[in-house]
């Protein structure tokens, strides 16, 4: 008996992980191009492995100049998706680590709907082949939006049409 | 006396035969060497394999020597089971026109003299998205998009009831099995009717002899989509059928940076574009004229 | 067998007999042909230019694709179908005055045929293709397209305008009865035939949905009235140019004239009744689709091209409608010239630039293009109304001896009997001054 109830009770655990990792999408594979990482930067840990972690909410002042954050941070800061300690990974709600070609999970854990659609191929772009046995690439979130400052900035429009003769 | 009379006809005679054959010569001495081997060309749905063969020789050679490059020129046929649609995010629009650039690139347009352009960007005023008769075309602006507008692009839309093959004299332009609506260049005689009958301006003509810059040519081409064409054929969006046939994603798909065009198999239960008729409001152009088009455009925001 | 061969022989001998009426004429003939030549080298050279350059060499563009060549066009094919307004009173009502001329209209809506197919051809982007629309050799897109109708319809009118006057006249020379249970099928058929071409014409701009200014009912029956305007208006100042020219007098009465004037104040009305109807529709319900009329009438978005245009057209057709309807102004032949031209041109603005260009204006996604013809497309115009005219003429050498009587096999023979008559007396030597 104790041993059925054991079986029952870590079955339903084994399966509430695998439908949580579910949830995640951490099954699925997506065919992702590599993400745009600044040139020289990664890894990071050749830096911050034997850096001081420093928890305070602050605008950076000696590193990462460049980046100005844009991006719900009245509410957040790099650490809540940056982990701490390794900074190699980013940081899921639940503590989970994830490497940067998989960081479209954690843009979905705020934006469902944006991840379901990109998930399915309606946002956000796909290259190549959609059919047959050839190469598909998706673009990550971070190809497009700049997860920093991820509002696109307005850009240079290609020439408009010669008008028609004398018009 | 009885001759002079006689030689009075025979002379009106013979002289109005030669100015008839004077007449001629310059007609068809005008004619290029490439008009004359082509003038009894058949139409290509009526051509055997083999003489579609002969044809994609003859073109090969033709292209290798005036372009300097090696074609790749396919007659690939439809894919069974496929009907191909558009999808096309208005709210993503940022009016950029890379795709316009993307498809004269992937396609071999004539770049001047005559400038043709399959994709076409209208911007409409916020408000307004129906009444297309106060978009703009030509707005160029330094930097986009322009607070207060939106952006509409539109080309060819694959009508499922297409009212450009309806009116064709000749049959030159006909739908293919996958839904894509073709042009026979070598069958079309120039008269422009399907032009007149387009609700979407989808299609334009070559109304010279077109300038493609060698360097800039696409070799790999199909025969009914972007091989280089001649002078006073019409022309349209092909849903990039050389890229689509071999599963593909269109140029203009891939130019566009912030994701707003999409394009699937209506048929594929699991594709995007079925993904996107099931869940977004969708809606298509000048619908009441009946013609069923295959472009969708929905909102997100 | 031996009755086709020999009408056959017949006819080839009709035929180079008239080749000498055509090569002979006074002065005012050779000027007048020559001046035609000149335009038509002039048009010819022209179109080879755009021949070789390409359409580019007009200034059509993708937004008004079609422009003064389909214009005339369609002015001709109205023209054309005029003929029956002569026809009708002839061989139905049997009314004199028409029955002597009916031959010579019917050889005029040839021409105009001949013309508006030639306009076609010019138009065409790729001429050395043009056997892609013959049915049979190439793949004629029959019944879908229009325009294969359309080819099909100016075909078939031209022979028959071609066929019934020419066998009336071959009949005529050879003074033989012609045998009216061939002929006169044929002549009944013409009539619903020559409502038939510009009906299809009509159509083939009507089933455009792509083209709201066109796509309205009323098209076909505004076709049809402005055509019995404008035809027979160039009918009556062409009869009495022959009238006055032709050397020998041939006989078209002023009644005539009268009565073909008349029946062009029936077709001005009908015409601007149902101008006036589209105008209502559009403009009482106000929808988008008044965007063309706006551009025509009043000038869109300050292009205003035609504006100018299409009111001296309306001016010009409401006078000549007067004109036409009050018996005095009709009855007296310098006001009646005046109404007709004053109906030609303005028709011809009308139903040409002021119906094609509309249509294209603004083009389906609301761009606005200001079409203008150029030089190039002026001069094949000119030179293509002067082949017209000059087969027109040519047409008229012919016909019109043989009608008035002077031109017949009879006269042959006799001339021929005396002229070999002096040969006997040349070789015999016994040839004595006359």
């Amino acid at each position: 008996m104790k041993k059925a109830v054991k079986t029952i009770v870590f079955g339903m655990l084994f399966s509430g992980v695998c439908f949580a990792s579910f949830a995640n999408g951490a099954g699925e594979e997506f065919p992702v191009a590599p993400p745009p990482m600044t040139e020289g930067l990664f890894p990071c840990s050749n830096c911050h492995a034997t850096m001081e972690v420093n928890r305070t909410k602050r605008v950076l002042k000696e590193e990462h100049t460049d980046i100005k954050l844009h991006h719900a941070e009245t509410m957040r800061w790099c650490l809540d998706c940056h982990d701490a300690k390794n900074r190699d990974k980013l940081r899921l709600y639940n503590g989970d680590l994830i490497n940067f070609t998989e960081s479209y999970r954690l843009c979905g854990e705020c934006h469902g709907p944006q991840y379901n659609d990109w998930k399915a191929g309606i946002h956000g772009k796909r290259t190549g082949y959609f059919m047959g046995p050839g190469k598909r690439t998706y673009h990550l979130c971070a190809h497009c939006h700049d997860p920093h400052q991820p509002k696109f900035k307005p850009i240079k429009p290609e020439p408009p049409p010669t008008k028609p003769k004398d018009s | 006396m009885p001759d002079k009379r006689y030689t009075r006809r025979e002379f009106l005679r013979n002289a109005s035969l030669t100015a008839l054959g004077g007449l001629a010569i310059p007609l068809f001495s005008s004619c290029t060497k490439e008009e004359a081997e082509d003038f009894l060309q058949k139409h290509f749905r009526e051509m055997t394999p083999e003489e579609k063969r002969q044809v994609i020789a003859k073109l090969e050679e033709r292209y290798a020597q005036r372009y300097g490059r090696k074609f790749q020129i396919s007659t690939q046929e439809a894919v069974p089971d496929t009907l191909w649609a558009y999808g096309l995010e208005l709210s993503r629009c940022v009016g950029c026109r890379r795709c316009v650039y993307a498809c004269v690139k992937e396609n071999n347009h004539s770049r001047h003299d005559p400038q043709l352009q399959w994709i076409r960007v209208l911007r409409l005023k916020r408000g307004n998205l129906i009444n297309l008769e106060d978009s703009e075309h030509y707005y160029n602006p330094d930097l986009v998009p322009e607070k207060g507008f939106i952006y509409l692009p539109v080309q060819c839309q694959q009508c499922q009831d297409p009212p450009c093959v309806k009116v064709c004299p000749v049959h030159a332009t006909w739908q293919e099995p996958d839904g894509i609506v073709v042009v026979d260049y070598n069958w079309c005689i120039g008269c422009r009717y399907c032009i007149a009958a387009c609700p979407y301006k989808g299609r334009v003509f070559n109304w010279a002899e077109p300038n493609i810059p060698r360097e800039e040519i696409n070799p790999s081409v199909h025969y009914l989509g972007n091989r280089p064409r001649m002078k006073c054929a019409v022309e349209k969006c092909t849903f990039c059928v050389q890229r689509v046939r071999q599963g593909r994603y269109p140029a203009c798909v891939e130019a566009c940076p912030t994701g707003t065009r999409k394009f699937g198999n209506l048929l594929d239960p699991n594709s995007e574009m079925r993904y996107i008729i099931d869940r977004k409001r969708v809606f298509r152009l000048k619908e009441d004229l009946g013609t069923e088009p295959k472009f969708y455009y929905f909102f997100e925001a | 067998m031996k009755k086709w061969q020999q009408t056959l022989n017949e006819t080839w001998h009709f035929y180079k007999r008239t080749l000498t009426l055509v090569a002979r004429g006074n002065n005012l003939y050779y000027a007048w042909c020559f001046f035609l030549l000149a335009i038509i080298a002039v048009g010819f050279l022209f179109y080879m230019r755009q021949h070789d350059l390409g359409l580019i060499a007009t200034r059509m563009t993708d937004q008004v694709s079609w422009g003064l060549y389909i214009a005339n066009f369609t002015y001709l094919v109205g023209a054309a179908a005029a003929a029956v307004l002569l026809v009708i009173p002839s061989y139905v009502y049997h009314f004199k005055p028409i029955k002597e001329i009916v031959v010579l209209g019917e050889l005029f809506a040839a021409s105009s045929i001949v013309m508006a197919i030639l306009f076609v051809m010019v138009d065409l982007g790729r001429l050395d293709r043009f056997w892609h629309m013959l049915p049979g050799i190439g793949w004629m897109n029959f019944p879908q397209s229009l325009l294969a109708w359309d080819v099909l319809a100016l075909n078939g009118y031209l022979f028959l305008n071609l066929l019934i006057p020419i066998y009336l006249l071959v009949k005529f020379y050879y003074r033989k009865e012609p045998n009216w249970k061939f002929i006169l099928p044929f002549i009944l058929i013409s009539i619903p035939m020559a409502v038939a071409i510009h009906t299809v014409t009509a159509f083939l701009y009507n089933g455009l949905p792509a083209r709201p200014f066109w796509n309205a009912s009323i098209l076909a029956p505004r076709f049809l009235a402005s055509a019995f305007c404008s035809g027979p208006a160039i009918i009556i100042i062409i009869f009495q140019i022959i009238r006055k020219v032709s050397v020998r007098q041939i006989e078209i009465e002023d009644n005539a004239l009268f009565k073909i004037a008349e029946l062009i104040a029936y077709a001005m009305f009908l015409n601007l009744f149902l101008l006036s109807a589209e105008i209502f529709k559009e403009y009482y319900s106000q929808t988008v689709h008044i965007a063309s009329f706006r551009y025509l009438f009043e000038g869109l978005h300050r292009h205003k091209e035609l504006v100018p245009w299409i009111w001296s057209a309306m001016t010009m057709n409401v006078i000549a409608f007067f004109i036409f309807l009050i018996p005095q102004t009709r009855k007296r032949l310098t006001t009646l010239n005046l109404g007709c031209l004053l109906v030609i041109i303005g028709v011809w603005i009308e139903k040409g630039p002021g119906f094609v260009i509309p249509g294209f204006v603004p083009d389906p996604l609301g761009e606005i293009y200001e079409y203008f013809p150029n030089l190039l497309e002026l001069m094949v115009s000119f030179g293509i109304w002067a082949t017209g005219l000059l087969i027109f003429t040519f047409l008229m050498k012919v016909a019109i001896p043989i009608e008035a009587g002077e031109f017949s096999h009879v006269s042959y023979i006799e001339s021929s009997f005396r002229r070999q008559e002096e040969d006997q007396a040349w070789r015999t030597g016994s040839f004595t001054k006359i």
